[in-house]
């Protein structure tokens, strides 16, 4: 019998998942041994139109990683959900957004701005990409933005999740591990829509630094700050710290290196909205009572939205700016 | 969100409320739209009718439940806080939890406040619609079954805690009574008569002060205050810091030579108010219950000077052992309570902030309290009215009232006793001297049982009345012709003149003010203040007794200013919530509470601040934080804070908020968005 | 939709104390006030969760008024403080989303106050009508197969 297909595809996204499957080293054989690779533009040369050509889901599971930005991510989205009996938001984009969902506090007219003709882009011309250019060999094309980023499972139906920004290389491997013995028959399939590769708890479950109770009456950037105890929650010396309201999973790799966690695992488990947890949990223990007091404090958070919605904000309850929202595509 | 509604039977009732629902919104409407627009959402009974709190009403519900087989119930009718209890009784009663009901107010809410028929129609099914949504996430809940520790706290061995003290005692349970001045008695030991039948204050207070002291079932603790209170009604267990008193108790006879030897003579500012004299060891008044002295280090020759001298009441002390104990330490003793009494009185507004009363900086200007002081014979001048020089008897005397009270500048409650307090005055004043006596007042406030009468008596006895607002009292003449000492200006606004009255004494009825440390006292007992400072009670009409706080009860002027009557009905009323609390052995508590998930919970610790109730704590070993359900009053701020999502709150829980958001906006029109 | 035609909904989110009970006097004292907000019950203002408004304003909802005890006199002793201080981060946040200050009030109304808290009601409504509807478009779902497929 012919081994099954196993396809990835990387919509908009920086590239770092593909990078963190190759992380797992020795155990990307066992995936080649037990898959046939269908179509995975970062490792092998496979055209669109050769998975268009495919039977509609042959592909036994696609690891999708990226967010909806563009009408190409989108028609990639719908085609791989087609071809795929299992589809998997794999990594932070594909599931929450991620980085790229930033954009959605702005109307695309102002990320144009911003990217082509701010002081830091040298663009005397003010050139700016065209959806379509005429060129000798014929007609170029790139594919448009769409006003908003949006989550795959904005887009089409999701079988399962695979947290991160990247995905943890062990985490990975287990979701492999698991799949693996899917496929040889000694496993079931976990219930669809489950979060698969991540712990059920937060960030904080697995960071090894001591905690007291929280008052917060200053929060600063690292930079800000006097040289931090390396044992002591961060969040407690004044550092803005997502662990609490962020998923476990990642063995609170960021706080054990001394860096505060910024939120990649996403939402803990039957959270709706990771930044508004986030948002009300700091806001909760501000030690302040006046007014202006508490706008002292929180003045040490200049950009509240993207802090608390790093990762977040494409698949959060408002999901982007509201000028940005009603654009037309 | 997870939808595990299906299976759920809803019953849908729409009150009338005679016409007062009924006038305003088309309730058969709302009737219809439950049956019809929400039988996809299990509505499989809806009905209206004339009175659903009626006996028929209910019954109407229970054989629904019974008949139909519901599961879940909404009630559209008035506010839940009059009849939630109704429904959820008529549920119970038909084997259905009764916290699987739910009320949409449509009275209060709706057909009181708005006219439009249409659109407060529109609007109640808006409500029944989220009531509906939110009564589908409601999960069964059970009272939390507390046991009762038959002990009692009072704080505050005034009147009102005396009586509340005694009356616990008389029904045979343990009191403990802390009180922070070295004797119980409170402010009324200080006074002279009592309005408006002129009983001696001693006279009937003192049995009470014996009565208390030498109850077997009460305990006194004074000289001390309460530091730490933890637990839960039923439960509670508080630490009590014991002053100390350099003087054996349970040796000291109260023979009073080591006062009568005592060399230094001390102004007494606590029991006389400022105008007589103590010694350093001293008992505040001869019927100071214990009976036994304090001695003040701060004025002790022995500790002024750096230990050393004197110690004439150790060499005069008659006991065996001796009982003076010159290095007393301060004590800490911890009492097992199941309810808490909290009747920590008042203080007095001081007149120094009002200048141009000249409290303070005119000899002859004097306060309420000092004259009560003056006026008693067993107070500074042997019960004469005398001016600052301690031997003339004033000739003119005037009173003002509302001093500090009813004025933005100062305090905006009326202090409710000043007005009979300063009658009362006039007529000891009148009495003693034969002074004429001119009482300013703002308005007379003479409601309760034979007040009015006392007054009009007073006024009888030729004491003068004017009614305005003292503008300054002042020691400087107009003129040369102008006789003082002191001068009264006043706009006498019955005669629509300014008048200067010229006076020798000059008495400020000062106003109550709740104990300057309310705020922090309240911190301690986990009950709230009024932005005031007054405690606030569970509710200003309906239960003016019991607080927040299950098992902390407030009486006396502690809760706000009142009289003698009133704070001993307070006093007694307290009693016996508390009595009923001990005899039921057991409560139920409504079990709104918090409670984490431990699977979830990370053990961030960002919630453990947060409760004012103690009730979250960290487990060390397991890193995770936990909930007492005793403790927990079910604010929820925990359950709103928790970054995690850790923390659930049965009763009013995400799922059912968050259901009850969607069902309020269901028939909002919506825009997708452009695609 | 015309400024004057436009009726705003309005969730508003009262605690059990002090600001649900100012809401049943302004009912029993038949005080009037527009009938825009749509209350929900919750024991204390610390109950309220940022979550809550965001939900409330993402389904449809043109403003969220949330109403306390006054500072100071919260039956839970000092919630409202966090409430207090969860809405202005809140509204810092909400700000970079484009919505305007104006929809998310939070304010105080003890018992009693009856009358304050229809007179809160009337400002907001009044602010939320001079600002218009906020339509937050609704959450985008996946479609089903059948949906047109975009173009690459
Ligand atoms: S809900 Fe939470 S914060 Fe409120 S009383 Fe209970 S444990 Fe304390
Ligand atoms: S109970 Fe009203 S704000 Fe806390």
């Amino acid at each position: 019998m012919s081994k099954p297909r196993f396809a990835m595809y990387w919509a908009a996204a920086c590239g770092g998942c593909e990078i963190a499957v190759l992380n797992i080293d020795e155990k990307v054989l066992e995936l080649d041994a037990h898959f046939d690779v269908a179509f995975w533009p970062a490792a092998m040369d496979v055209k669109y139109k050769d998975v268009e050509a495919m039977e509609d889901q042959s592909i036994l599971v696609t690891l999708f990683n990226g967010s909806i930005r563009t009408d190409e991510n989108e028609h990639l989205a719908r085609l791989l959900r087609r071809k795929s009996k299992l589809l998997v938001a794999f990594g932070s984009c594909a599931n929450e957004g991620c980085i790229p969902g930033l954009a959605n506090l702005s109307p695309r007219e102002q990320i144009f701005e911003r990217a082509y003709t701010s002081p830091s882009t040298e663009n005397p011309d003010r050139i700016r990409p065209q959806p379509a250019c005429q060129v000798a060999e014929g007609t170029l094309t790139l594919p448009p933005l769409q006003p908003v980023v949006r989550t795959l499972d904005q887009v089409v139906e999701v079988d399962y999740h695979v947290p991160g920004c990247p995905p943890e290389s062990h985490q990975i491997a287990a979701v492999l591990d698991v799949l693996i013995a899917v496929v040889k028959g000694e496993a079931q399939l976990p219930p669809k829509g489950a979060v698969l590769g991540a712990g059920n708890s937060t960030v904080c479950d697995e960071c090894p630094r001591k905690r007291d109770v929280k008052r917060i009456d200053k929060l600063a950037r690292i930079q800000e700050l006097p040289p931090l105890a390396t044992d002591v929650c961060l969040l407690e010396q004044g550092l803005m710290c997502a662990g609490p309201a962020t998923r476990s999973g990642c063995n609170s790799r960021c706080p054990n290196v001394g860096a505060p966690c910024i939120g990649c695992y996403g939402a803990a488990p039957d959270v709706l909205d990771q930044g508004a947890r986030l948002m009300t949990a700091i806001a909760s223990v501000v030690e302040a009572q006046e007014p202006e007091d508490i706008d002292r404090v929180l003045d040490g958070l200049p950009d509240p939205a993207g802090t608390f919605y790093r990762f977040g904000l494409a698949h959060s309850l408002l999901r982007a700016n509201r000028a940005a929202l009603a654009e037309k595509p | 969100m997870a939808d595990n509604t299906q299976q759920e039977r809803v019953g849908v009732y729409v009150c009338h409320c005679g016409s007062n629902i009924a006038g305003v919104v088309d309730v058969q409407s709302v009737a219809r739209f439950a049956a019809e627009d929400l039988k996809g959402r299990g509505v499989v009974v809806a009905r209206d009718y004339t009175f659903m709190c009626s006996v028929t009403g209910q019954e109407l519900i229970e054989q629904d439940i019974r008949e139909q087989g519901l599961t879940r119930v909404v009630v559209a009718a008035c506010s839940p806080h009059l009849h939630e209890g109704t429904f959820r009784g008529a549920c119970g009663r038909a084997g259905l939890n009764p916290y699987l009901a739910e009320m949409a107010s449509i009275r209060e809410h709706v057909a009181w406040v708005h006219t439009d028929k249409a659109v407060a129609t529109a609007k109640a099914k808006a409500i029944v619609n989220g009531a509906v949504e939110r009564v589908l996430r409601n999960e069964p809940l059970e009272a939390i079954r507390v046991p009762i520790e038959a002990g009692t706290l009072v704080v505050g061995g005034g009147i009102a805690g005396l009586q509340t003290a005694l009356e616990i005692a008389e029904a045979g349970y343990p009191v403990h009574l802390v009180e922070r001045e070295p004797s119980i008695g409170g402010h009324m030991a200080q006074f002279d008569k009592t309005f408006p039948t002129l009983d001696c204050a001693a006279c009937i207070l003192t049995p009470k002060m014996a009565a208390a002291g030498s109850h077997p079932h009460i305990q006194l603790h004074t000289w001390s205050e309460v530091e730490k209170v933890e637990g839960y009604v039923g439960n509670y267990t508080v630490t009590v810091k014991k002053k100390p008193r350099y003087v054996l108790e349970d040796v000291c006879t109260g023979c009073g030579i080591c006062i009568e030897k005592c060399p230094v003579l001390v102004v007494d500012e606590a029991h006389d108010a400022g105008i007589g004299y103590r010694k350093a060891i001293y008992t505040p008044f001869a019927q100071a219950v214990p009976n036994i002295p304090v001695l003040d280090p701060d004025t002790c020759t022995y500790y002024v000077g750096g230990k050393g001298g004197c110690r004439a009441c150790e060499k005069f002390c008659p006991t065996e052992p001796n009982s003076i104990v010159f290095d007393q330490q301060e004590e800490r003793i911890t009492l097992r309570v199941g309810n808490i009494v909290l009747a920590t009185g008042w203080d007095l507004f001081d007149a120094r902030r009002i200048h141009q009363y000249g409290y303070g900086r005119l000899a002859n200007v004097f306060t309420n309290l000092e004259l009560e002081r003056m006026c008693n014979a067993a107070g500074p001048t042997g019960g004469k009215v005398v001016l600052r020089d301690g031997q003339t008897a004033p000739a003119r005397v005037g009173i003002v009232h509302c001093v500090g009270s009813r004025d933005r500048n100062y305090n905006n409650w009326c202090s409710s006793i000043c007005c009979m307090q300063s009658v009362k005055l006039a007529h000891l004043v009148k009495e003693r001297t034969g002074a004429e006596v001119f009482n300013f007042y703002i308005d007379m406030r003479t409601p309760a049982k034979d007040y009015d009468e006392f007054y009009q008596r007073v006024l009888d006895e030729g004491v003068h009345f004017i009614r305005g607002k003292v503008a300054e009292v002042s020691d400087v003449p107009r003129g040369p012709d102008e006789q003082g000492p002191l001068f009264v200006q006043v706009e006498d606004t019955l005669a629509g003149l300014q008048r200067r009255i010229p006076v020798d004494m000059v008495v400020l009825s000062a106003g109550l003010e709740p104990r300057r440390d309310s705020k922090a006292v309240g911190k301690t007992f986990g009950i709230a203040c009024s932005t005031n400072g007054w405690f606030i009670e569970k509710h200003a009409k309906l239960d003016p007794i019991a607080t927040m706080t299950e098992g902390v009860f407030v009486a006396g002027c502690a809760q706000g200013p009142k009289d003698i009557p009133a704070s001993v009905a307070q006093g007694a009323a307290a009693a016996a919530r508390v009595l009923s609390y001990i005899r039921q052995g057991e409560l139920a508590l409504e079990p709104v509470r918090a409670s984490v998930n431990e699977a979830q919970c990370s053990g961030c610790r960002l919630c453990n601040g947060l409760c004012p109730f103690n009730a979250i704590s960290f487990i060390e070993e397991r890193r995770v934080t936990e909930i007492n359900a005793a403790l927990c009053q079910g604010c929820g701020t925990c359950v709103a804070a928790c970054p995690a999502g850790a923390i659930s709150g049965s009763g009013f829980s995400n799922e059912q908020l968050l259901a009850q958001i969607e069902g309020l906006l269901l028939d909002v029109a919506r825009v997708p968005e452009p695609a | 939709m015309s400024e004057s035609a436009f009726e705003p909904v309005i969730i508003g989110f009262t605690c059990n104390w002090c600001s649900y009970r100012a809401a049943d006097l302004a009912g029993t004292s038949r005080i009037k006030y527009p009938p825009n907000v749509r209350l929900i019950r919750v024991m204390c203002s610390g109950r309220i969760d940022p979550t809550f408004v965001l939900k409330a304003l993402a389904d449809g909802a043109d403003g969220v008024m949330i109403a306390g005890c006054h500072p100071g006199e919260c039956h839970y002793l000092e919630q409202n403080y966090k409430a207090l201080r969860r809405h202005r981060l809140l509204q810092r946040t909400l700000a970079q989303f484009g919505i305007e200050p104006e929809r998310v009030r939070l304010t105080w109304a003890s018992a009693a106050e009856g009358a304050r808290f229809a007179e809160e009601v009337g400002a907001m409504v009044d602010e939320v009508k001079k600002l218009g509807p906020l339509n937050w478009p609704t959450r985008p779902v996946p479609q089903s197969e059948a949906a047109a497929e975009v173009a690459p």
